[in-house]
């Protein structure tokens, strides 16, 4: 069987959504989630729900963020009411089930897999959940048969928590509620919200307007946070081979000087603020933000603006303007 | 229209209490689902049948099954992939052979028990044990004859049967009689609901020097509601409800309790003309006896003749000078009982009231012969009061 870890792994959060305001705050709980930061996801999904209370996409998710939290009894109340909402998903079914079978409460989380099953009888995670809950319920019977006490054969099963919720054709969800997007499947990758560094100032990133833009915001704080790790190589590998460097000089010798200028201080923080892209058709961008810079000789905060372009998986840098 | 309606409800309500099924029918019929392939259904009714017994452990087992199965296909019955000793997990797999072997193999209507040669008018009812399919049958006395009236699962001894000493946790094979009735509230809770000792060892296995006692039908502890097949030190034991069906037949000093390897089914006919044989036996030993020509008495003895330490010599010398002196004897034999010995070969052991009267001695005794077949004659093996 395999673990919740291991099944976890590679399922992208794919809430993409049409109302911005909420969309954002969705997006970014499931987002704080997937990166471990669990209260912050928490006060941001309380905020998409004080605005629109009713909105599976986000209930479904505060779900997920209290089953993480271990807040069991909360969790299967959301889960609970979203079946009660829209029978036709098969996800809360599954997430139900995997909550009791954590509890060993095998029985409830077959009933809840089954209905899961009733409702999409093609949901390939809820057969695997089930099949799992069937042997475990096996072994609890033939426990029984042969008087072995199973009560404190700890043991539990880990079930796959189901991280999306789809809605699917025709189902009421995409009637009732506008907010979820029909497919889930994002183009490109999705953005993936830098992680906080200690040697990095909070990132205040804007919101990127599309996918492409988060990418470009991407690359940006990468780009910083080599430089605040005084990663040289990692930093110069943000530079565009067509990168124009400052007057004009050789490539070979503004790398020197970078490299030097980046590795002599004991300690650099670079933070990106208030940062803005602007995209000039798909594979060129231009960013504007605030370069807050401190290391353990100099402190400056200019503006900056970074012109980048795509190449391939990346997006580089080919011009570096300050002020 | 009203009132029809009602006798139809009252009726079915009376046949339902009269025939509730016992969860050995109901777990037939979970086999029988699973042998039609509604799995579902078999489901069903053993949820239904571990909710109102959850102390039937066998259900579980099937249960276990009907659940793993959907999980993924099933090596064995009672597929248990922990490690358990082994004894346990068979002890119910061989439970489930047995109840559903029992349940299927039925003995024809016109079938008898061979053993059962004759019932007396007092024994209401006689009980068997087939050890090799772990069953107890009971039989009322239908005019002599034994009418199979309902059969139950039996635990035996955990070494199988044909006990002959202390301690080797064997079922006695032979032919008893229930002794006593102990109540619940005198047992402690591992004889469940009560408990019928009987009277191993009897005056053959004594002359066998076959030892141990204290075998009892009884029944099991709350936590239970059955044992395996083989699990008992010697005792025969039924789950507790069974007990106390069998209960209800048993009569004190009267019920016999015959054990065997495997009750023999036979004509009518046949067992008829055996019972006949033997009853003439007996007859004719009665009117020797009343003759006073004792050598024709003798002639009824074995020369392997043993009772009360004395050997055919003794025995002789003591009634050809008893015998001699009497002026005139009288025997009458009532309340006659007789039954085949399981294992032995043509050996029946035969019971009845004896009345005796002679000139200066009259006594009424309950008495217990053996006979054997020796040639074409059946002869006594010993003889002593029953």
């Amino acid at each position: 069987m395999l673990s919740l870890a291991a099944r976890m792994a590679g399922i992208v959060c794919a809430l993409a959504l049409a109302m911005p305001a909420l969309a954002d705050d969705v997006q970014d709980a499931a987002k704080l989630l997937k990166a471990g930061q669990h209260k912050q996801a928490l006060e941001r999904v309380n905020k998409a729900l004080a605005a629109k209370p009713r909105d599976p996409q986000a209930r479904f998710l505060k779900g997920l963020i209290l089953t993480e939290q271990g807040n069991s009894k909360e969790a299967i109340e959301i889960f609970t009411k979203l079946t009660q909402d829209y029978p036709e998903l098969p996800e809360p079914y599954n997430n139900l089930a995997v909550i009791y079978a954590s509890q060993g409460q095998y029985d409830k989380a077959r009933a809840s897999l089954e209905q899961s099953i009733r409702t999409h009888p093609s949901y390939a995670t809820a057969y695997e959940n089930l099949g799992d809950v069937y042997a475990k319920l096996a072994s609890q019977a033939y426990d029984k048969a042969l008087q072995i006490d199973s009560s404190n054969a700890a043991a539990k099963n880990k079930l796959s928590l189901t991280r999306e919720l789809v809605g699917r054709p025709g189902s009421t969800v995409v009637a009732a509620a506008p907010a979820p997007k029909e497919t889930a499947k994002p183009e490109p990758a999705p953005v993936e919200k830098p992680k906080p560094a200690a040697e990095k100032p909070a990132p205040a990133v804007e919101k990127p307007a599309a996918d492409a833009s988060a990418e470009v915001l991407k690359a940006v704080n990468g780009w910083a946070q080599a430089w605040s790790k005084k990663d040289a190589d990692g930093y110069l590998s943000y530079y565009a081979k067509e990168f124009k460097t400052p007057g004009g000089e050789a490539r070979d010798a503004w790398e020197k000087t970078r490299r030097a200028r980046i590795t002599a201080p004991k300690s650099i923080s670079v933070g990106v603020e208030a940062a803005k892209v602007t995209m000039n058709g798909s594979d060129r961008a231009t960013v504007t933000f605030r370069q807050n810079y401190r290391s353990d000789v100099l402190k400056s905060n200019n503006r900056k603006t970074l012109v980048m372009v795509r190449a391939g998986e990346r997006w580089q840098i080919v011009e570096e303007k300050s002020g | 229209m009203r009132a029809a309606l009602l006798a139809v409800v009252l009726g079915l309500a009376s046949l339902a209490a009269f025939a509730a099924p016992t969860p050995e029918d109901r777990l037939s019929r979970v086999f029988e689902s699973i042998e039609a392939n509604r799995l579902d259904e078999a489901m069903t009714r053993v949820d239904a049948l571990i909710r109102e017994y959850p102390n039937f452990r066998l259900a579980y087992l099937v249960r276990g099954d009907l659940l793993l199965a959907r999980a993924r296909p099933l090596q064995t019955f009672g597929n248990v992939e922990k490690t358990v000793p082994f004894e346990k997990i068979e002890g119910l797999r061989d439970e489930a052979h047995a109840r559903l072997r029992a349940l299927r193999e039925r003995p024809a209507e016109d079938r008898l028990p061979r053993s059962v040669l004759q019932l007396h008018g007092e024994q209401k009812h006689v009980l068997m044990v087939d050890s090799r399919r772990s069953r107890l049958y009971v039989f009322a006395n239908a005019n002599g004859r034994p009418k199979l009236i309902a059969d139950y699962y039996v635990t035996l001894g955990k070494n199988g049967i044909d006990k002959a000493r202390q301690g080797d946790q064997k079922t006695p094979v032979g032919v008893y009689h229930v002794t006593a009735n102990l109540p619940r509230k005198k047992l402690t809770d591992f004889y469940g609901s009560g408990a019928f000792p009987i009277n191993y060892p009897n005056e053959w296995d004594r002359q066998q020097g076959r030892g141990g006692h204290g075998i009892w039908l009884h029944g099991v502890p709350r936590e239970v509601y059955n044992r395996a097949p083989r699990a008992s030190d010697g005792c025969i034991v039924l789950s507790n409800p069974d007990l106390e069906a069998v209960g209800q037949h048993v009569q004190v000093g009267l019920t016999p309790v015959i054990i065997a390897d495997e009750i023999e089914w036979s004509d009518a006919a046949d067992v008829e003309k055996e019972r006949a044989a033997l009853a003439a036996a007996l007859e004719q030993w009665r009117t020797d006896w009343q003759s006073r020509d004792t050598e024709r008495y003798l002639a009824h003895y074995s020369s392997r003749f043993a009772a009360s330490g004395q050997n055919l010599a003794a025995w002789s010398a003591h009634k050809r000078k008893v015998n001699g002196a009497k002026q005139w004897i009288k025997v009458g034999l009532s309340r006659v009982a007789m039954f085949r010995y399981p294992r032995e070969r043509d050996f029946v052991v035969v019971t009845f009231d004896q009345d005796y009267k002679s000139s200066g001695l009259s006594n009424v005794m309950r008495k217990r012969q053996y006979w054997v077949k020796e040639g074409a004659a059946w002869k006594i093996i010993y003889e002593g009061s029953g």
